[in-house]
């Protein structure tokens, strides 16, 4: 056994144990880990953003653009200059919803924001989950080889059934009953397999601590 | 009421001290299981093979901390197996929480034996954090050094006497794939909606277990060349690339004793039910 | 004034974007590009107030002597520590030697990694005490639950490797599932999502949809 000597690592296992304490029940250790947690987690992140967006993005270009004299309306395309003081004007804006009376202010650079993600998911849905999902589901059913036609015919029930099983329009009764409950039977299928594969994944972040606790801190392998 | 049923009313903690039992002791003394690749990982594989050697690829790490025992390795081997290709490797990084853990991760493998040549700014470069998501991936498609005006260290990416790598990076045309390490929202799925489908960058995705069977259809749709998926998948990607008792290869066996004891607590659960009879919860 | 220039903005960038997709001339390019510039700043600027709200809460609960307000202490100081060190240590912050990559390495990755490593636990709880089988259904999702769980680690082929035939060996099985009915059932529910996405988006954009712009006028 070779005991790191390391002060960071000892306060990271002592912290991974806090956490690890919830399991026997809630206790002060592992709420006072929860609020450091949350503490240092906002910090890192508006410290992130200040520094590699805030100051990359928005102060340097403009600082550039005076420091270098350059002619501030003459945009094109990644080079901004003036015109970067609106997102500017819109990111302070945004700290209005802090102050009661002015709060609607901070409608205007949200509204940016949701019209730029709402066009980006609109198309960015459209032709990578619709059309080009629609194009790969049109397979051919008989390929001379009886497994894969098996499959493929399989493949084609499983969309079919499980789409018209969210057809809500119309009364799931004859043909529409049995083919959504068909449907229901892969949806629960491929549901299954969602849980066994995030079995595996919630393993493999215990495994991820143990790991550090038995290697970096214990040094027992 | 038989032993079976009397085990409905067994306290939460010795199910939590068992699974915690099951997960060390492997941890501790190996078993050694083997594994096969599967068909998607050695796709993946294939995928990086195939690309010109010398290229200059575009990686995104989009993960954090949480996602380390999975991600951290597939990351790794990626790496690995693009320099040994020869291949020059922009990285970026779309969470916030990832920065450092992706860093740590690049620096890691650069200091190995075999990769001590590697130069930073002329070999690879880390770009770093940026926030928007979405956005930032369509900025790119417009320009790389838009989106990034700096690298991690601070660097100008227009500075090409810093960073020689980015003298032949203009937008997503000047890469030939995509290697996406992902642990969720953005990940690998807006990659494949905002760069693959507009801009028809090639990509590959290794991603998290709880998101694996989400990207299947992409995967039969050809719209993603390889995937991995959670620390199987990592392991699997070790093997297929001869590294030995890679990080994540170690963690399969405790990986595979934890499995059985889930799928014995689903089975166990569901006798002692049945011999109680009636409704029961957690 | 304050819903309509808004909701006018949502409107004119978001066809704007939707327009920029098809269209790739710089007369739309530009100003498409600047939008999304814009988008990851205003971004930044949303994480930066995310932190100030949550010291603007926490500093309220304290100040009213809430239940638990020591902990909140806890919180509001980690903050002002990690925002005061890291904004002092300036543009080389994430360097190696630097407090604020101590503070990363130390206490922000491993109580990260630690939080969700709690799950595990949980679910091998909860498959025990909450996961049962009543109906058809139930059981086609606990069968294929425990096929892909065995298959997709090595104990799966250990078990099964004496069968003659390799198809039936739960790795194979594994994969099947996950290539075929996993696949189909999964391709659907995208489809349909990625219909319920652009009705939605089409709605906020033509304001249909207004629930982001909560609040009192």
């Amino acid at each position: 056994m070779n005991v790191s000597h390391d002060f960071g690592v000892w306060v990271s296992a002592l912290l991974t144990l806090f956490v690890f304490s919830f399991l026997y029940r809630d206790n002060p250790l592992y709420k006072f880990a929860e609020h450091l947690f949350v503490g240092v987690s906002a910090g890192y992140y508006m410290v992130l953003n200040f520094w590699t967006v805030i100051v990359t993005n928005l102060w340097d270009p403009l600082v550039t653009m005076v420091t270098k004299h350059q002619a501030p309306f003459s945009a094109s395309l990644g080079d901004y200059r003036i015109w970067l003081v609106v997102p500017g004007i819109f990111g302070i804006m945004m700290f209005a919803r802090l102050l009661g009376r002015v709060g609607w202010l901070s409608r205007w650079p949200l509204a940016v924001i949701i019209g730029v993600y709402a066009g980006l998911k609109t198309t960015g849905f459209a032709q990578g989950d619709l059309v080009a999902q629609v194009q790969a589901s049109l397979q051919p059913l008989l390929t001379g080889h009886w497994g894969s036609s098996i499959n493929n015919i399989l493949f084609m029930l499983g969309i079919i059934s499980s789409l018209l099983f969210f057809f809500y329009s119309r009364e799931h009764k004859g043909v529409l009953g049995v083919t959504s409950r068909l449907g229901v039977g892969f949806l629960m299928v491929s549901f299954g397999a969602g849980y066994g594969y995030t079995v595996m994944s919630r393993i493999s972040l215990l495994i991820g601590r143990f790991q550090f606790l038995i290697h970096d801190w214990l040094g027992l392998r | 009421m038989g032993w079976l049923a009397s085990l409905q009313k067994l306290d939460r903690r010795w199910i939590f001290a068992l699974m915690g039992a099951l997960v060390m002791i492997p941890l501790l003394f190996p078993i050694g299981l083997k594994l096969t690749v599967s068909r998607p990982v050695q796709m993946f594989v294939d995928a990086i093979d195939r690309i010109p050697d010398g290229s200059t690829v575009l990686m995104s790490c989009d993960y954090d901390p949480a996602s380390r025992p999975e991600l951290v390795p597939m990351t790794q081997t990626a790496l690995r197996q693009l320099w040994d290709k020869g291949c020059k490797v922009v990285v970026t990084v779309l969470w916030p929480g990832g920065s450092g853990i992706v860093d740590q991760t690049l620096r890691g493998v650069a200091a190995e034996p075999p990769y001590r040549g590697k130069k930073y700014g002329s070999d690879w470069v880390n770009l770093g954090y940026k926030a928007g998501n979405e956005s930032v991936m369509v900025l790119m498609g417009q320009g790389i050094t838009g989106a990034f005006p700096a690298d991690y260290t601070g660097h100008s990416t227009s500075d090409y006497q810093a960073l020689p790598i980015m003298k032949n990076v203009r937008d997503y045309s000047s890469f030939p794939l995509l290697v996406n390490i992902s642990a969720g929202y953005p990940g690998t799925k807006e990659w494949v909606q905002q760069v693959n489908s507009r801009f028809h960058l090639p990509m590959v995705s290794g991603c998290t277990a709880v998101s694996t069977p989400e990207y299947y259809p992409y995967l039969q749709s050809g719209q993603l060349r390889g995937l991995l998926g959670g620390m199987a998948g990592a392991a699997e990607y070790e093997l297929a690339r001869h590294e030995h008792r890679g990080p994540a290869t170690r963690g399969m066996d405790a990986q595979s004793l934890a499995h059985v004891f889930v799928a014995f607590c689903i089975v166990l659960g569901n006798l002692a039910q049945r011999q109680r009879g009636g409704g029961g919860g957690a | 004034m304050k819903r309509e220039i808004p909701l006018f903005l949502t409107a004119v960038i978001g066809i704007f974007m939707i327009l920029s997709f098809f269209v790739p001339h710089q007369v739309v390019s530009v100003p498409a590009d600047f939008l999304q510039q814009s988008a990851v700043i205003l971004v930044a600027f949303g994480y930066v107030l995310g932190g100030a709200n949550a010291l603007k809460v926490n500093f309220d609960a304290v100040y009213k002597r809430e239940p638990g307000w020591i902990y909140k202490l806890v919180l509001i100081g980690s903050l002002i520590a990690t925002v005061a060190i890291g904004l002092a240590e300036g543009r080389n912050w994430q360097d190696e030697t630097t407090r604020s990559m101590w503070i990363y390495n130390n206490l922000y990755a491993p109580m990260n990694a630690t939080m969700f490593a709690l799950l595990a636990f949980f679910i091998a709880s909860a498959a025990f005490r909450a996961f049962r089988i009543r109906t058809l259904e139930a059981g086609l999702l606990a069968t294929a639950a425990l096929i892909v769980m065995l298959g997709r680690v090595p104990v799966g082929d250990y078990a099964t490797r004496w069968l003659p035939w390799k198809w039936a060996q739960l790795s194979s099985l594994q994969q099947w599932i996950m290539d075929n009915p996993q696949n189909s059932a999964k391709r659907a529910i995208l489809m349909g999502a990625a219909m319920g996405v652009m009705a939605t988006g089409l709605r906020v954009i033509l304001g249909i949809e207004r629930s982001y712009l909560s609040g009192e006028d």
